[in-house]
């Protein structure tokens, strides 16, 4: 179905080729998983199979990409609407009209298809991916979800033999992102559509994968089964890791697979016990929110909430898109609207509302990096950004570089902030943030995007802040991310906390949340690899 | 999904069977009119209301528009802005009466309050501020304002009544682009608000202040930098959906498409100036104009050709339709009779103080004009009932007066 023929593909701006010498064949009905580190020519490889590369991102394609017996050559996208959909990372930023029903239309008007058709496929394909109660809704009113299966489902009214996706979950919540992935699935069965996805978090999808292409960021594409070629890369979701440390051959890729050879493990780890949660600090809070009420014109974001953060500690955030978490992260902050509830930060001066002080003051109380870290900087270059972020905080020159390079090491000082990738860009804002030495941060959404190296390079980050005596909230809906990371889970929903305690407590009690080492490991409380490595270790060790 | 093979290819003749018998027995089933339809019907009421300025006349075509807006308009938010062009058009009168009271000719004999007279310069002759107030005066600013008002929330009513988003959709072939580019300008511009709102917001966590000179480089770049970025996402998205196919035209054809165009469009300038302005040649007038017009048609005929696209749930002209746009053009027409029949009906003189008075032709255009509050179809309503709501017993009497709400199918029937 789709065939790349010693295809190189080299940006006219960078010495290296993004990819190089790349053969391929994936076969019909084959659902490709597309894996690597960010930067490692992922979107390139996705925007080749329908032309985008190079017909509208520029560049230079060596060799041949054939989709369906078409060269894409000599097919420019608008050419291989019929054969290939793409939905890109941002579904809204993809949508050309404004209602669900319309998006679903647009694609087929385009190819020209006669009315009659368009009705009946439109009609099919919202049944197809259970959207028909969303038909006259504005796009812009859909939740992430939503917005990504109505994006699926556009391309779909096409019939096209092959769907592209790039990481169509990241952004999702772990319900949200088992919709969509089991619309895709359904899709491979059912109709036998071709599907490519790229992904970050590879626990997701590999399970369901033929196969995976790897990328090790050298333009070379490791092809093969999932479980021989996560065999050979360096990092792999938690499962692999596990199936790693016990010995398992060949690696599990679903919990399933894993829990029925997890019982000789089990049996090894019955004498350990998990290390056991950090004490819950007693002394005076960092920040103490009290009924804290955010409302927006015909909703209510977050209802009556108390939360104490204590120094020390990393708190995550968890709960589906639109439960109220980032609201709840702006009013604490005092950047957002409150309409009731009191917040207080003990201060040199006394206990203070950060909403009462200046924007200026209350960043040294709390600071927040938003969920699009771009959105704080401004400036041309990463040395502009760091002395303008000395100049506001009223600290002495290079405080912010020094705080940049504890986070990520060696960052190019004349490089542009847009020109970093993800995980550097919120290095930056992070340290932007911290130049004003708040003891509360929180961060909101910080890991959309990252990679499973920049996360663990974002993870140490975190505790390290934590260990400064920094109080940490993270909001996220990454459950690998919070086992290895939180002290404490804070779960929302509807704007209310609907669960509050330690991470052991709140994961092991509810499989949305359980991270796939505690799926696994179940009844033990196990929560991460890496508490299961030390403990084998312990106890295998005096024998 | 069902089978797929099937949905690829309907057998055409079965479906345009279906669909013609649908068409007979959905006549009077909820469902949005062609939008061409409301605007035809909005315009000769705009127009009727431009031949007269008699309040009682001009007051009847208002309340025929609020009738039938009333009756017939969805529940969409344009919908709701029938009130606002209301208040508008109640502005309009105001002002019209207060420009009358504060620059008033002083011409009446009925003077109803002496206000003092502000003296002006010399060379402000001819403008007089204040002073005595006739009634005379009042009443004619109050007709031409209420004519003004009148034409206005005629069009308000159309606004109302018709998705604006539908009308870009029913354009010829030619201007397709054109008429993309608008869609995608329209909702682009709500997502730049939300991204400015975001950015202000995130200025504030870095400390600066949300407004001033300084603040708007802070907003204006990561604004326009997301703004660039969505639009090439949105680029990238059309382009691989299929956006811009067209036929393959020969070069030569695509220039001569150009050329006609052009041609047709600057002959209808010409014709136009030639027909406005009395001294240039005959030839330059109505000919010029008629033979410009011909062109530019040619060209965008032959240009809609190239596009090839086809339209999901298409409007149509069907009875309906031509019933609405038929009762405004007739209002229209019916209205510039009354006016070469009985002038001074129509335009009332307000020196000697009259009653304003109705001819029978002109009672007659306003019946013509509400005739579509029951003509037309109801609108559906965009989100069907959630429980369907128990008819109460009185309301069996009265089936061709159900509100659009009660009768509400759902969404699969339109």
């Amino acid at each position: 179905m789709i065939d790349f023929d010693r295809v190189t593909v080299r940006y006219a701006e960078s010495r290296e080729p993004m990819l190089r010498d790349v053969r391929l064949h994936i076969p019909e009905g084959e659902l490709c998983l597309v894996a690597g580190r960010t930067g490692a020519g992922k979107s390139t490889l996705l925007r080749a199979i329908n032309g985008l590369v190079p017909h509208f991102t520029g560049g230079t394609l060596y060799g041949t990409v054939t989709v369906h017996g078409r060269d894409t050559r000599a097919h420019p996208p608008r050419d291989l609407a019929d054969v290939v959909g793409v939905v890109g990372q941002d579904p809204l930023a993809g949508f050309v009209t404004d209602t669900v029903e319309e998006e679903l239309a647009y694609g087929m008007e385009q190819l020209a298809l006669p009315a009659p058709v368009m009705r009946k496929r439109v009609e099919e394909t919202l049944d197809l991916l259970g959207i028909a109660e969303l038909r006259d809704r504005p796009l812009r009113t859909l939740s992430g979800g939503q917005q990504q299966r109505v994006a699926i489902g556009a391309v779909l009214t096409s019939h096209p033999q092959v769907l592209v996706l790039d990481e169509p979950t990241s952004a999702l919540d772990p319900t949200a992102a088992e919709d969509v992935l089991a619309a895709v699935t359904r899709l491979v069965h059912d109709l036998g559509v071709t599907v490519v996805v790229a992904e970050h978090r590879l626990e997701r999808v590999v399970q369901y994968a033929d196969r995976l292409l790897y990328l090790p960021g050298d333009g070379t594409v490791v092809d093969g089964p999932p479980d021989a070629v996560l065999a050979g890369i360096e990092l792999a979701p938690p499962l692999i890791e596990l199936g790693r440390v016990a010995g398992w051959t060949p690696l599990p890729l679903s919990v399933r697979d894993a829990r029925r050879r997890a019982g000789d493990l089990r049996q090894r780890l019955a004498d350990a016990s998990p290390p056991p949660a950090a004490p819950v600090p007693d002394g005076v809070p960092a920040l103490t929110a009290r009924g804290v009420v955010v409302r927006y014109p015909g909703t209510v974001a977050v209802r009556g909430v108390d939360l104490d953060l204590h120094p020390g500690q990393v708190v995550a955030l968890m709960g589906r898109n639109g439960s109220g978490k980032s609201s709840l992260l702006w009013a604490v902050q005092g950047s957002g609207p409150r309409q009731s509830g009191t917040v207080t930060v003990p201060g040199p001066d006394g206990d203070t509302d950060p909403k009462a002080l200046p924007a200026a003051q209350a960043r040294r109380r709390v600071g927040l990096v938003p969920q699009t870290p771009g959105d704080l900087l401004y400036l041309e270059t990463v040395a502009a950004e760091c002395a303008q972020a000395d100049r506001e905080s009223e600290v002495p020159d290079g405080t912010c570089r020094e705080l940049l390079d504890h986070l990520t090491p060696g960052l190019p000082a004349d490089r542009h902030p847009r020109d970093l990738s993800e995980g550097q860009r919120l290095a930056l804002a992070l340290a932007v943030q911290l130049t004003a030495a708040p003891p509360v941060v929180l961060l909101d959404e910080p890991t959309r995007g990252l990679d499973y190296r920049a996360k663990r390079q974002f993870a140490t980050v975190v505790r390290r802040l934590a260990a400064q005596g920094r109080a940490v909230v993270v909001a996220t809906h990454d459950v690998e991310l919070v086992a290895i990371l939180a002290d404490r889970v804070v779960v929302m929903a509807q704007g209310e906390i609907v669960a509050d305690g330690t991470a052991a407590e709140v994961m092991l009690a509810s499989p949305a949340f359980a991270p796939q080492v505690a799926k696994v490991l179940a009844p033990q409380s196990w929560l991460t690899v890496d508490q299961v490595t030390t403990a084998l270790t312990r106890t295998e060790v005096p024998r | 999904m069902t089978d797929r093979a099937v949905v690829d290819s309907g057998p055409p003749a079965r479906v345009s069977a279906w669909s013609g018998a649908r068409s007979v027995r959905a006549g009077r089933l909820p469902r949005s009119l062609h939008p061409g339809a409301w605007w035809c019907w909005a315009l000769g009421l705009a127009t009727a209301a431009s031949h007269t300025t008699n309040p009682l006349p001009l007051a009847m075509i208002v309340a025929a528009a609020a009738l039938v807006v009333v009756r017939r308009r969805g529940d969409a938010p344009w919908a709701l802005a029938f009130r606002m062009y209301l208040v508008l058009g109640a502005v309009i009168v105001a002002m019209r009466v207060l420009f009358r009271l504060v620059f008033g000719g002083g011409q009446g004999d009925h003077v109803l309050l002496h206000l003092p007279e502000i003296p002006l310069p010399a060379w402000a002759a001819g403008i007089r501020l204040f002073g005595p107030v006739a009634a005379e005066q009042l009443l004619g600013g109050f007709y031409d304002g209420l004519r003004l008002a009148t034409m206005l929330i005629c069009l308000g009513a159309a606004n109302a009544l018709a998705n604006p988003k539908r009308l870009l959709k029913a354009v010829p072939g030619a201007l397709y682009a054109v008429s993309t580019a608008v869609v995608v300008a329209l909702s682009v511009a709500p997502q730049l608000v939300e991204s400015v709102l975001r950015v202000r917001r995130a200025r504030r966590l870095r400390g600066a202040a949300g407004h001033g000179l300084r603040a708007l480089r802070g907003i204006a770049v990561p604004v326009l930098a997301d703004a660039l970025d969505r639009s090439l996402a949105l680029a990238a998205a059309m382009d691989s959906r299929g956006y811009g196919r067209t036929a393959a035209v020969p070069a030569g054809q695509r220039a001569l498409t150009g050329a006609l165009v052009l041609a047709g469009l600057v002959g209808v300038c010409v014709g136009t100036y030639g027909l406005l302005d009395a001294t240039v040649p005959g030839y330059l007038g109505l000919p010029m104009l008629v033979a410009g017009l011909a062109t530019a048609v040619a060209g965008m005929l032959l240009a809609g050709r190239q596009v090839r696209r086809s339209r999901y749930r298409p409007d149509r002209w069907r009875l309906a339709e031509l019933a609405v746009a038929g009762c405004g053009l007739a209002t229209a027409a019916v209205m510039t009779m009354a006016g070469t029949v009985d002038p001074e009906r129509l335009y009332p003189p307000v020196s000697p103080l009259t009653w304003p008075e109705l001819t029978p032709l002109v009672v007659l255009a306003v019946l013509v004009a509400v005739a579509p509050a029951w003509l037309a179809p109801p609108a559906p309503t965009a989100n069907p009932a959630p429980r369907p709501l128990p008819v109460p017993p009185a309301a069996s009497g009265r089936t061709d007066h159900t509100s659009p709400r009660d009768t509400a199918q759902p969404e699969a029937h339109r």
